[in-house]
């Protein structure tokens, strides 16, 4: 029973720990970015990897569920003989909700979990220390560049797939089920306004935060992991808690700020 | 215990009475040592004896549990992050393992420093690594990666690294671990034409006795968590520190004995 307690406490104080870790980090971070000196092209380079080239997987992933969309929205409207409110409620739903989650989603799998991975090997084989070292900061030099590109390239790649999955609901609404072109921009043009885009920037903003303090943190507290940061499987284990966590708290902090901003 | 020439020359660095703990084993129980300006000291002692917990408590990663560690008589073990990142721009470190940027070209490692700590031109920073690289024997190697390189090549891509800004100390961890006899010959032949021309303070972590005695000033053991006289190579050699005479022994064997007697005694 006491060995019981005491491992309900040590849990409770590593997690403790931990988040004060992650808060700490996210301040010295925070600092950095809004402090010079100011660097430019590690900055492009960083939306370079973690913007532009999501931007295929943004494409895909917005065109089908775009389609899907339409496809589920029409048999659903039809039911009710309203098939003319397709264009709003595919624009709705991805400008509010699907477009920043799962945007965010995508750039967790493709970008996050790769920062965790890069971070977490330099801390393993000591380039981290080595920098501290040369008096370079390490927070400046690795984490700054992701954080300020992180949150440039969110919003914009939610854009992105908020208007290819508008188009993919109409190839499929007006192309394949033979809703009117004209009704369903129409419609989209009535429903949308200028807080439901609002929402989804907001979103986009806060969730691009997200992912690369996550990813970034868990790569660098590496060597904290309590389940062992040690070699290549300590790092396989960090990257894969920070893709779950990171999707948890993507999804989680939709809601929440759902409420707040509705 | 202390030499007189150790007492009086200006000191670089100084460890006081420094302990650390690792969970409940104590690994450090009261280290004092002191580096002068401008001497090569050596830390020898077996493996696992936490020679590089030294190193890094003097380069600032680690906090002493107790005691001092003062560069250039500032005391580390209670300095925020921005007077240990001043502190460390006089510093040169070439790692056990060389921790160099696996995903960055020999010459973006050897530029990372220059290009983060000074205002040079690109162009000067390319002459400057030019130069490095020259210095270190290493022509062609600019535009590969560490992975491609040879243990020693490495090596020697680090001690250029380390050497970018003009350090006043340098230190070495285990400088040639895992390298054959010539390749740390060339180790130690760079390292003593450097210090020549810098005049770098140098501290070495090494196992490789006897060799390491030639290039040094002053050798320090460490064994059971104490540093266990630090004495020039001669006095080390001749020692009575049973500790001293025991290392002496074991790694340049008995010194009036032919391993034949020994043998015969067994």
């Amino acid at each position: 029973m006491l060995l019981l307690f005491g491992k309900i406490g040590d849990y409770t104080l590593y997690y403790l720990e931990q988040a004060g870790r992650m808060g700490v980090f996210l301040f010295q971070c925070s600092w950095r970015v809004l402090t010079p000196p100011y660097r430019f092209f590690p900055v492009i380079r960083q939306i370079n990897f973690i913007g532009a080239r999501s931007i295929f997987v943004i494409f895909f992933t917005g065109g089908f569920t775009g389609m899907v969309l339409a496809l589920q929205g029409y048999y659903t409207l039809r039911k009710f003989g309203s098939e003319g409110l397709l264009g709003s409620a595919v624009a709705l739903s991805l400008i509010r909700e699907l477009g920043p989650v799962t945007a965010a989603l995508m750039v967790i799998g493709r970008a996050g979990s790769a920062m965790t991975a890069e971070i977490g090997i330099m801390r393993n084989s000591e380039q981290i220390d080595a920098l501290e070292c040369m008096a370079v900061d390490p927070w400046r030099y690795l984490m700054v560049p992701k954080f300020i590109a992180a949150v440039i390239s969110m919003p914009l790649l939610t854009a992105i797939f908020d208007v290819v999955g508008i188009f993919g609901g109409y190839l499929v609404g007006s192309l394949m089920l033979g809703v009117n072109g004209g009704t369903y921009f129409q419609g989209m043009y009535q429903s949308v306004h200028w807080v439901d885009v609002e929402m989804g920037l907001i979103k986009s903003l806060v969730f691009g935060l997200l992912i690369v303090w996550i990813s970034t943190a868990k790569g660098y507290f590496l060597h904290w992991e309590r389940s062992g940061g040690f070699g290549a499987e300590g790092v396989s284990r960090a990257t894969t808690s920070s893709v779950v966590l990171a999707s948890v708290t993507v999804l989680v902090w939709d809601y929440l700020l759902s409420a707040i901003l509705l | 215990m202390e030499n007189e020439k150790l007492k009086d020359c200006p000191v670089s660095i100084e460890l006081a009475g420094v302990e650390k703990y690792f969970g409940s084993q104590k690994v450090l129980d009261g280290v004092n040592l002191r580096v002068c300006e401008g001497t090569t000291t050596v830390i020898v002692g077996a493996s696992g004896q936490g020679k590089s917990v030294i190193l890094k408590h003097m380069l600032g990663l680690m906090r002493p549990d107790a005691g001092r560690v003062e560069i250039f008589g500032q005391d580390i073990t209670q300095a925020s992050a921005r007077q240990l990142k001043v502190v460390r721009r006089d510093f040169g470190v070439l790692f056990q393992n060389v921790a160099l940027f696996d995903s960055m070209t020999i010459f973006d490692n050897v530029a990372l420093p220059l290009r983060e700590r000074t205002h040079d031109s690109s162009r000067q920073i390319a002459a400057r690594v030019e130069e490095l690289l020259q210095m270190m024997d290493l022509p062609g190697a600019a535009s590969k990666y560490p992975a491609q390189l040879s243990g020693g090549m490495q090596k020697r891509v680090g001690l250029a690294r380390a050497l970018a800004l003009n350090p006043k100390v340098v230190f070495f961890d285990e400088p040639t671990t895992g390298l054959d006899v010539l390749k740390s010959n060339e180790i130690y032949r760079l390292f003593h034409h450097t210090q020549a021309e810098l005049g770098y303070t140098a501290v070495i972590v090494s196992h490789d006795v006897p060799k390491i005695f030639k290039l040094s000033d002053h050798v320090a053991l460490l064994a059971e968590g104490v540093i266990q006289g630090q004495l020039t190579p001669e006095e080390f050699q001749r020692s009575e520190n049973p500790l001293i005479r025991n290392f002496v022994e074991t790694t340049m064997g008995p010194i009036y004995s032919s391993e034949r007697e020994e043998a015969a005694l067994q």
